[in-house]
């Protein structure tokens, strides 16, 4: 059978990097085909071929069987390829139908917005994107802007539709809205492309997948057929260990002791509902919820970058709640931002100055206000071996550094403090297997060395491998507290929809 | 009160919004397109220089005033190419063209008409008394003898409201001011769009100087615009980039001026009711009309890297 999209032996070098090396791929009419791989295993560069941004240095680009040579998006559009990226190319200021029709509008010189209106509205019923074509695309959800530029793709008439990392932004329940229009496009017999390095979602979306490593296609399999552990081990090129090994927890002291805590969001609502839960040296404890539940409100206001509205936050027994995050960070609490490019790192400044940020006004990184370069080049190198930080280069701008590697700077940073307790918010978002292995097995150890560690994520599967108790929040209020051994995926799932799970547990907590 | 049943004040504020709300609108054109435009005053000067001047050499008003939109169209181009092509600093850049608009001005006039100025003979465009409107109580007092500009500026709000908002030049224009890489990759011509706005932009400030030149005057003077291009870019963001904003707080600030002028001799010193359009400005832009959002990719130039 011919392959609808077919990629053969293309190859694309940039200075210094062989990004594409002889890539192979095949896509069959109807079909949901995944490309799984590391960042920086070729996949970008891939999709950037077919969608023109690149031409391929050797190989060819096969179209339902005819040769394509693409020299910009705007060849590859006309040629059927639809293609929505990672960080979506929409006008948050114009509506959804402005945003579907730019560039091909109905009307003459007059601009027929209720043309647009209507044809926007078509098409979100013919294929099952509910989303109201007169709203302003800036108050709609991530997940309704993604149906937009589905929608955008096939207002110009797409054949086949290539998803780039579509559910990094997407809330879990999103993802599965984005999984059913997915099904529905191929039950009419649109191709997928998907491209994904999570192996669950791959496992969930797609017919076959073809994994990627270091710029080539290692193998195409069924889906039907490869355990996770196959893939993973495809992918990354050795074998990954997806469970975490670790020895049962012995807690000790109660580090952090929260009492109904309750905190006003920037949006002047409340955010968190009077929450009591405590984290005891020793142990990691999973904070799971749906995003929006409040859970980043309540992180924020035990590192002191939200005001408490009501009750208390303890640390080692001491009142902190009204400390400034400086004096808490002085009392060894140290804090890892789920956005690391934004709060965790200033990306214009060299890893010295990064790695010393909390600490640049003590010895011996400062003498009578002088910063002392050598001492904090010394300790730098010292982190970076430590954590295997790469290039191993303390004078790189954080800028130029990877993800993974990003946010091992940030996790030796904070944990080379000693602190009594960690806060790890959505610490392995973004990156790839081998790099998620990394920040796990650091975690597990500074457990084990005693750390009480606060752990948020919306990664279900991380919470599950790394905790030891998990609690469950949702609108704001601890559901329900659970210990990780016999937790379940299904519970906790329960939990997070706010289903208080029938018989209860073993300590509940009432909120 | 005696004071706002005087016609003066109502056809004086009709008449001094006209060389605010031109190149406000103009700097709207080219700030919905994604450019920075503060070179409006220099834009207005260069326009009313030559307008007077091609008005003294062809004995035409009417030509001076394509004169004056052919150089500001000129002058907005090379802005645009600056600003565009080479991603020059927009707002350094402004500032330059303003210092450029105040000394070749100056300089031409000493040079081309000495120190007496332009001559007195030039022709000026018309002044229109329309009857139909003249008569209309309240609204007679504004029309009464208006410079013929003043029913143009009318037609430019509304035909640049339908321009910018009702067609599909339009659209992709302020598509393209708000995310140039969403646009391109639909096909959009994001330079092109961008160099229109500007040049419109330049084309609409030049005939705001040349309101000053040859619409209620007929001569030159070194730097008469006397900071109204600055107004008028308050204006514009007061107005928060529409047509019919900026006109209605051109319409502001002119009602304040021809306050200031109404008020003469009324025992209220001059100085301070001169003072009255740029207090207003001050208090307009802290905050009294509430926030205005610029463009979101006002400012930032546009390189494709391919």
């Amino acid at each position: 059978m011919e392959a609808f999209l077919e990629v053969r032996d293309v190859t694309k070098a940039f200075p210094g990097v062989l990004a594409n090396d002889r890539v192979n791929l095949s896509l069959q009419a109807g079909e949901v085909h995944a490309i799984l791989g590391e960042n920086g295993a070729g996949k970008s560069t891939l999709m950037k071929l077919i969608y023109g941004l690149y031409q391929p240095d050797a190989g060819e680009i096969r179209l339902e069987g005819k040769t394509m040579h693409f020299q910009s998006p705007r060849d590859a559009i006309r040629a059927g390829i639809g293609m929505v990226h990672q960080h979506f190319m929409l006008i948050p200021a114009l509506t959804v139908a402005d945003n579907v029709v730019l560039g091909e509008e109905p009307g003459r010189i007059r601009y027929d917005r209720k043309e647009a209106v209507r044809r926007v509205r078509a098409l979100s019923e013919q294929y099952r994107l509910a989303v109201d074509p007169t709203a302003k695309i800036g108050s709609l959800s991530v997940g309704l802007q993604q149906r937009v530029e589905i929608l955008k793709a096939f207002y110009r008439k797409a054949k086949v539709l290539i998803l780039d990392e579509p559910t990094a932004l997407l809330t879990p329940q999103e993802t599965e809205e984005l999984f059913e229009v997915v099904r529905h496009l191929k039950s009419q017999g649109i191709p997928v492309l998907f491209i994904s390095h999570k192996l669950d979602e791959v496992r969930a979306i797609a017919d076959r997948v073809t994994v990627m490593r270091a710029g080539r296609t290692v193998e195409t399999v069924p889906v039907a057929g490869a355990t996770a552990q196959e893939l993973a081990n495809l992918m990354v090129g050795r074998d990954v260990v997806l469970r975490i090994d670790k020895q049962p927890a012995s807690p000790g002291r109660a580090v952090l002791d929260v009492r109904d805590l309750a905190v006003v969001g920037d949006d002047k609502q409340e955010r968190v509902r009077g929450v009591s839960f405590s984290v005891h040296a020793g142990e990691i404890f999973g904070l799971a919820g749906i995003d929006g539940n409040g859970q980043f409100e309540l992180v924020d206001a035990v590192a002191g970058l939200l005001r408490v509205a009501r009750g208390s936050i303890h640390l080692d027994g001491e009142d902190i709640s009204h400390l400034t995050p400086a004096q808490r960070i002085a009392q060894g609490m140290s804090y890892v931002p789920q956005d690391r490019q934004l709060d965790g790192l200033v990306l214009e400044f060299d890893l010295v100055e990064n790695t010393i940020l909390r600490d640049f006004r003590r010895r011996p990184f400062s003498r009578a206000g002088w910063l002392q370069r050598l001492p904090a080049l010394r300790h730098t190198e010292r982190l970076m071996e430590r954590f295997d930080v790469r290039p191993r280069n303390p004078e790189r701008r954080a800028g130029e550094l990877s993800g993974g590697n990003q946010q091992k700077v940030i996790l030796a940073r904070e944990v080379s403090r000693n602190p009594k307790l960690l806060i790890v918010a959505q610490p392995t978002r973004g990156l790839d297997v081998g790099a998620i292995e990394g920040i796990h097995r650091e975690l597990i150890r500074l457990r084990d060395a005693g750390t009480a560690v606060l752990l948020v994520s919306l990664e279900l599967d991380e919470i599950l491998s790394l905790s030891d108790r998990i609690g469950v929040i949702h609108h704001g209020r601890l559901v329900d507290i659970v210990s990780a051994q016999t937790a379940t995926r299904e519970q906790i799932g329960l939990l997070m929809t706010g289903t208080q799970a029938p018989g209860g547990s073993e300590e509940v907590f009432n909120t | 009160m005696t004071v706002l049943a005087n016609p003066q004040l109502w056809a004086g504020t009709l008449s001094l919004a006209v060389p605010l709300a031109f190149p406000a609108i103009g700097g709207t054109f080219s700030e919905r397109t994604g450019v920075v435009n503060i070179a409006m005053e220099g834009i207005m000067l260069v326009g009313a220089f030559f307008a007077v001047a091609c008005s003294h050499w062809t004995g035409s008003a009417w030509l001076g005033l394509l004169a004056a939109m052919a150089a500001g169209g000129l002058v907005s181009w090379v802005f645009a190419w600056a600003a565009i092509r080479i991603a020059a600093d927009q707002v350094v850049l402004g500032m330059a063209i303003n210092f450029f608009g105040a000394g070749i001005t100056a300089f031409l006039l000493n040079t081309i008409f000495g120190y007496n100025g332009t001559p007195t003979t030039t022709p000026s465009l018309p002044m229109v008394t329309i009857p139909a409107l003249a008569h209309v109580p309240v609204l007679g007092w504004f029309f009464h003898q208006q410079s013929i500009l003043v029913y143009l500026m009318l037609a430019v709000v509304i035909a640049s409201h339908w321009f910018l908002f009702h067609t599909r030049l339009g659209l992709r224009m302020r598509a393209v001011g708000e995310n140039p890489l969403a646009a391109d990759t639909l096909g959009l011509n994001v330079w092109r769009l961008r160099y229109t706005g500007v040049i419109i932009g330049g084309i609409l400030s030049a005939v705001g100087g040349a309101y000053l030149s040859i619409g209620i005057l007929n001569s030159f003077d070194v730097n008469m615009t006397n900071g109204r291009g600055y107004i008028a870019l308050a204006a514009m963001i007061f107005g928060k980039w529409t047509p019919f904003g900026s006109f209605g707080a051109a319409l502001l600030f002119g009602f304040a001026s021809s306050l200031g002028n109404a008020l003469q001799g009324n025992q209220v010193p001059t100085d301070l009711l001169a003072m009255l359009p740029y207090a207003l400005t001050i208090l307009a832009l802290a905050g009294l009309v509430g926030r205005s959002t610029a463009p979101a990719a006002d400012g930032i130039p546009y390189l494709p890297n391919r």
